[in-house]
């Protein structure tokens, strides 16, 4: 019914922006007052489309992410996942068997629980009927877990799906060389003891020498931080600059979590060791404390280093993604809409992190918004570099006209809108997860601070990058 | 198809194709307090680091001369004399390009050794000044640094080097029969040590950056950056010049000492190389190396030999004297001036003279994935060249990918490309069986069954499905164009690209025109062949061309000398002997005795008596017993898989003796085997330019040392006459005229050179 009457009303000459952003939100209460003038201003009173189902966050919550090696370390990927889904049925009190399907982003994948939704998922005592999959997408897999639930939902096909992501960096896949894995293989299928001491004659010692997980882009043979860094001096970015981004990153981060702001953390009983309630990585430092340390990709020049980059980080989030209706229906009062997204791809070698350049402009055009139109941007921080970087590009004609194919410049981001409380350098990114918590902090934010519309954006690996609006839902 | 292999050494000169540089941009200056703005160079102050830029005007690449050099020195002073600079950072502007060496013009206009003793005593001089800098001075080396470039970077007391392939190091001097004559051979074995250093310096070969930091020829790296806030190629220089300030910061504070840890496996070399005994094996090992390889053609590898033992032995001061003496003296040596003159060769056929054509090749069909056609996919997908490559059979398709793949997938080994890389390239390739997709070809190589009704027939297949504007090329060796063109509907889009093989390897394209051939056409052909990274020669239609016209004779020649009893080793090791990289017989059979047979019968045919000589029978005998060379095992020689060592073909003798000739002893030394052959290929070169199917002597070089493996010392059959003189060839033509008749009988062109000493080609 809303799109209805949105459709009708963008079709009415404005003379009074003000009725029509009344009218467009017949569902709201006369909160609405509250954030009258900055709502003046919008380009769009919402960004509901016609024919189309709105979809909502009803609610969504991640256990505390934890730096790699400390108490998460003994689990396993779904144990974090379950937790998460288990902290999501105690917020939403949704029942299990309303849930039509579960999604969840992961990048390091457990061999054991390669389809690390449905174990979690039955682990949580979801019912065995309610289908599961999980997805990968580098940095954004959570946002891609979402995005599938958006399209899952709007197609018709279902009215409540969980989405979620989950990375567990304290223990990683390490494998035996492919040469001693085709010798085992061999070996298992040799029949006779001759055919088997001839196997083992071929043994070398170096068959024993472990494979790791790539830590380097597999088409450029490069490391993430390496080209970050790379990218920062393309930008003139320097080392103090992102020392003085990574501060502000944490103190932001430490100011949310002692005013509690972090609402979406729920506590997690790690089994055998204590209950854990907070995000164990920020550590607001000093200046002087970061210029001590020494680059740890470009040696000895480089500018990115462990204080200014994102840290190895256990964790997993889950939201529950509803059809409006739906929502309404069962008597939720959702958090908000999911609106427009995109995602963007770009060259991996020199362009690895800038994801959001291209995508900001992008998803904004598609919803018909101005970046004047947003009040809060929530972007993923791999390293401060890449987001200062990302600053200089949005902010920069040449790039603009030359990479974007574009007239003018995105335009520079207001940094008194943007991750004020902290980001994946502070908080924590563990991989598969940072998705969700984006988009849960966009609309935590919104709701705080009395603002319509969130940026949601982040770079990943492949040289690939995702942007989404989030609307907060009407009080 | 003819076609011969050149040694690794021939191939090299690929090297200097780095010496061009492209690309030429001015920078404004920032951050600087002061600007001083010469010629040649420019020094702004940061802090207290001076910063001096090296941008010669006018031209895409710096190189060193005496006004370079003299400039170079005033800056320098005024940077010792300024106490406010306490280290400096020398940097090229121009993008891809340090210093790309020394003038070669500077070199060419010495007329006596003593001249270019000078030269290289004056570089010796600026160098050891900049050595023993108080201030450290920080070479920041983007793009090539070459020759003196080279020399000038290993004077200064820190090296920086972005991580580009555009930045290559090397001291590729021996190519052109020099040695480094400013200090390189003294100095470069005790920054690499002395077996690193030799092989730098004997076979000039360009070493990447990664690899220069390995071996400590460089200090740091400095990765390229990619776009941001200006283009990347820019914003790298700028960023390569922070670092390296940085860096010279931090030598002048000595928080940075120059020094770097060496290696187990080098600490144990320089030990070695401290035991004079050890040192006298491995000047020994090296010369012999050398020897072998050069056959003492090559004046310049002993001398460097020399040069450095020299210093090493004796002490610097006589080191640096050595260097400088016999600088001057190759410097005006025959093989010098032949090598120059390859060079310079090469600049000019890497240009296109008929200019950009009209429409760029971006789809490429071939016919026939055999071993051309497959080469020639190679080398276009390997550009981004989208290709198609179909073949009549599933069996012969899948052996031409496997060749392309098999191309790629050595490079991989070898580093020079990623895994990732490779198949990115080699998707750039499809087969097929069919001509689907052949409408939207812009250009269709040929490179099917040598036989002129099989290329008539895929003429007129291929111009039914091609667009308007695509060219039909064919990679014949012989078959005249203009034949293969007779049944053409538009005769102007059709040329000749004849590719030699294997077509990854040799760098000779040559490419021919008819009478009717557009100008655009011909563009066209060039620019794709300068994509595939060929050198080009342009020559008219005509029976042979140009390198198959000069190698029949030539092979005429050589049948008959084995017909009068001497045997392929020892006519082998004569040719080489005489600088051709490949002997005589062991070429006969790297092309394929059936393929010699059939050019000698067209081309005999075409030229008559004058293409006479040796029997064709040999070859007809040859190729019924199935001997068609490497390729199926037996030629002149047996070919064993995985094995290097060849042994003659016993079953030969019968074929030879059947058809021997009594040799004849006034012209059978040694000395007149080697010029019998020798000769008949000028003659007919030099005929080839009379006749107009050569533009220019030039292009004859190249083509024949390119592409048929003519002496490179002897710089190409034009330079030859130039250089060992016209009269004396045409009193060895006279000779063998007498002997064998009008085989020998020298052209009008060569008669007219003889006739007047002032007539040069060059």
């Amino acid at each position: 019914m809303t799109s209805i009457w949105t459709y009708t009303f963008k079709n009415l000459p404005s003379t009074s922006k003000w009725a029509l952003g009344f009218c467009v939100r017949p569902l709201s209460c006369s909160s609405q007052l509250r954030a009258g003038p900055a709502v003046q201003t919008k380009s769009k009173k919402t960004l509901a489309k016609p024919n189309l189902r709105n979809i909502v966050v009803v609610d969504g919550v991640r256990i505390p992410f934890l730096l790699s090696g400390t108490s998460y370390k003994d689990l396993m990927p779904h144990d974090l996942a379950r937790a998460a889904l288990l902290g999501l049925l105690h917020r939403t009190s949704i029942p299990k068997e309303v849930v039509d399907y579960i999604t969840f982003g992961t990048v390091i994948q457990e061999v054991k629980t390669s389809n690390v939704a449905r174990e979690a998922a039955l682990g949580a005592g979801f019912s065995d009927k309610t289908p599961a999959h999980t997805v990968t997408m580098a940095c954004i897999s959570s946002n891609q877990a979402m995005t599938t639930a958006v399209g899952l939902i709007a197609s018709g096909q279902y009215d409540v799906v969980v989405a979620g992501g989950v990375e567990l960096m304290s223990d990683v896949p390490i494998r035996h060389s492919r040469k001693m894995r085709k010798m085992m293989l061999d070996f298992n299928k040799a029949k006779t003891l001759g055919q088997r001491l001839s196997l083992l004659s071929k043994f070398r010692l170096n068959f024993l020498s472990p494979e790791l997980p790539a830590v380097a882009e597999f088409s450029t043979s490069e490391t993430m931080g390496h080209s970050a860094d790379r990218l920062a001096a393309a930008f003139a970015v320097s080392r103090r600059e992102q020392d003085e981004y990574a501060l502000r990153s944490h103190s932001l981060a430490k100011k949310a979590q002692d005013e509690g702001l972090l609402s979406d953390v729920v506590p997690f009983k790690v089994p055998g060791k204590d209950t854990v309630s907070k995000d164990n990585g920020i550590r607001p430092s000093s200046l002087e404390q970061m210029a001590k340390l020494k680059p740890a990709f470009i040696k000895p020049y480089g500018t990115v280093t462990a204080a200014n980059s994102s840290f190895l980080t256990d964790g997993a989030s889950a939201m529950l993604i509803m059809s409006e209706d739906k929502a309404l229906a069962m008597g939720y009062k959702p958090k908000a809409y999911l609106r427009d997204f995109v995602y963007v791809s770009q060259d991996p070698k020199d362009q690895l992190l800038l994801g959001p350049t291209y995508a900001t402009p992008k998803v904004l055009e598609k919803a018909g918004l101005t970046m004047n139109d947003i009040d809060v941007f929530e972007f993923h921080e791999a390293f401060s570099g890449q987001i200062l970087a990302n600053f200089k590009a949005m902010d920069s004609d040449w790039f603009a006209q030359n990479y974007m194919g574009r007239k003018t410049k995105v335009g520079s981001l207001p940094l008194e809108k943007f991750n004020t409380w902290g980001g994946s350098l502070s908080l924590g990114h563990p991989f598969g997860a940072t998705g969700c918590r984006l988009v849960m902090a966009a609309a935590n934010r919104l709701r705080k601070e009395g603002g319509q519309y969130a940026l949601v954006a982040a770079c990943a690996a492949g040289g690939q990058g995702h942007g989404m609006i989030v609307e907060t839902y009407p009080k | 198809m003819v076609a011969s292999r050149a040694i690794g050494s021939l191939s090299r000169f690929g090297a200097l194709r780095t010496l061009r540089c492209r690309g030429y941009i001015c920078r404004s200056f920032t951050g600087s307090s002061a600007l001083l703005t010469r010629t040649h160079f420019n020094y702004g102050i940061k802090g207290d680091v001076a910063v001096v830029r090296f941008n010669s005007p006018n031209s895409k690449v710096n190189t060193l001369n005496r006004e370079v050099q003299s400039e170079f020195i005033e800056v320098m002073n005024e940077i010792w004399a300024n106490d406010q600079i306490r280290s400096a950072v020398l940097i090229s502007s121009k993008p891809g390009c340090f210093i790309a060496g020394a003038d070669i013009n500077m070199l060419a206009a010495c007329k006596t050794p003593q001249e270019a003793t000078r030269i290289s005593q004056e570089g010796q001089t600026v160098f050891e000044k900049l050595e023993k800098s108080t201030k450290p001075v920080v070479a920041a080396i983007n793009g090539s640094c070459l020759g003196g470039g080279l020399e000038l970077a290993i004077s200064c007391q820190y090296r920086i080097a972005t991580k580009d392939r555009k930045t290559v190091l090397g001291a590729p001097e021996v190519l052109l029969g020099l040695l480094p004559g400013a200090g390189g051979t003294q100095r470069l074995p005790k920054m690499v040590g002395i077996p690193a250093a030799f092989d730098m310096m004997l076979t000039g070969r360009n070493i990447r950056a990664d690899r220069a930091k390995k071996m400590g020829l460089v200090d740091q790296l400095v990765e390229p950056l990619g776009p941001g806030i200006k283009p990347p190629e820019e914003r790298t220089i700028e960023y390569l010049e922070e670092v390296a300030v940085t860096f010279a910061k931090g030598l002048a504070d000595k928080k940075i000492t120059p020094k770097r840890d060496k290696g187990l496996v080098e600490k144990l070399t320089s030990y070695a190389m401290s035991i004079p005994f050890v040192r006298q094996q491995v000047y020994k090992k090296v010369e012999e190396k050398v020897r072998k390889q050069t056959k003492g053609l090559y004046p310049a590898p002993l001398k460097i030999i020399d040069a450095v033992k020299t210093g090493l032995e004796q002490g610097s001061d006589a080191g640096y004297l050595a260097e400088s003496q016999k600088f001057g003296e190759l410097a005006v040596t025959k093989e010098s001036k032949a090598l120059v003159g390859l060079y310079h060769g090469q600049v000019l056929c890497k240009k296109n003279k008929f200019g950009a054509p009209q429409k760029e090749v971006k789809q490429l069909a071939i016919l026939g994935a055999g071993l051309m056609g497959a080469g020639i996919a190679q080398v276009s997908v390997d550009k981004g060249v989208k290709t198609l490559l179909k073949d009549a059979t599933v069996a012969g398709l899948g052996r031409g990918q496997q060749q392309v793949f098999k191309g790629l997938n050595d490079k991989v080994k070898k580093k020079a490309l990623t895994s990732f890389e490779r198949d990115s390239i080699f998707s750039n390739l499809i087969g097929q069986l069919d001509y689907q997709g052949f409408e939207k070809a812009d250009m269709v190589i040929e490179a099917v069954f040598e036989d002129l009704n099989i290329k008539h027939k895929v003429l007129k297949e291929v111009e039914a499905v091609i667009p308007d504007h695509c060219i039909f090329a064919s990679n014949t060796s012989a078959l005249p164009i203009k034949e293969i063109a007779a049944v053409s509907k538009r005769p102007e889009k059709v040329i000749g690209m004849h590719y030699f093989s294997p077509v990854d390897k040799m760098q000779l394209l040559e490419i021919i025109t008819t009478e009717k051939t557009s100008q655009d056409t011909t563009a066209s052909a060039i620019a794709l062949g300068l994509k595939q990274g060929k050198v080009i020669i342009v020559v008219k239609d005509g029976p042979g061309f140009y390198t198959t016209r000069c190698l029949a004779p030539m092979m005429s020649e050589i049948i008959r000398i084995l017909q009068e009893g001497v045997d392929p080793k020892k006519l082998d090791s004569l040719t080489t002997g005489f600088g051709f990289p490949v002997g005589a017989a062991t070429l006969a059979d790297e092309v394929g005795v059936d393929v010699a047979q059939h050019v000698a019968e067209d081309l005999g045919k075409a030229f008559g008596e004058r293409f006479g000589g040796g029997n064709v029978e040999l070859l007809k005998q040859m190729v019924a017993k199935g001997f068609l060379g490497r390729k199926s095992g037996k030629g002149f020689y047996i070919y064993q898989e995985g094995s290097k060592n060849k042994n003659l073909n016993s079953d030969m003798d019968s074929i030879f003796a059947s058809l021997k000739l009594p040799a004849k002893p006034e012209v059978s030394s040694d000395e007149d085997i080697q010029y019998r052959v020798v000769t008949r290929f000028v003659n007919e070169a030099v005929m080839c330019l009379q006749e107009g199917i050569l533009a220019t002597p030039t292009e004859g070089d190249i083509g024949a040392v390119f592409g048929l493996g003519f002496p490179p010392c002897l710089g190409g059959p034009f330079r030859f006459v130039d250089l060992y003189g016209a009269q004396k060839i045409v009193d060895r033509l006279r000779k063998y005229e007498a002997v064998y008749g009008n085989q020998f009988t020298p052209c009008q062109l060569l008669l007219d050179h003889a006739n007047s000493p002032s007539k040069k080609f060059y």
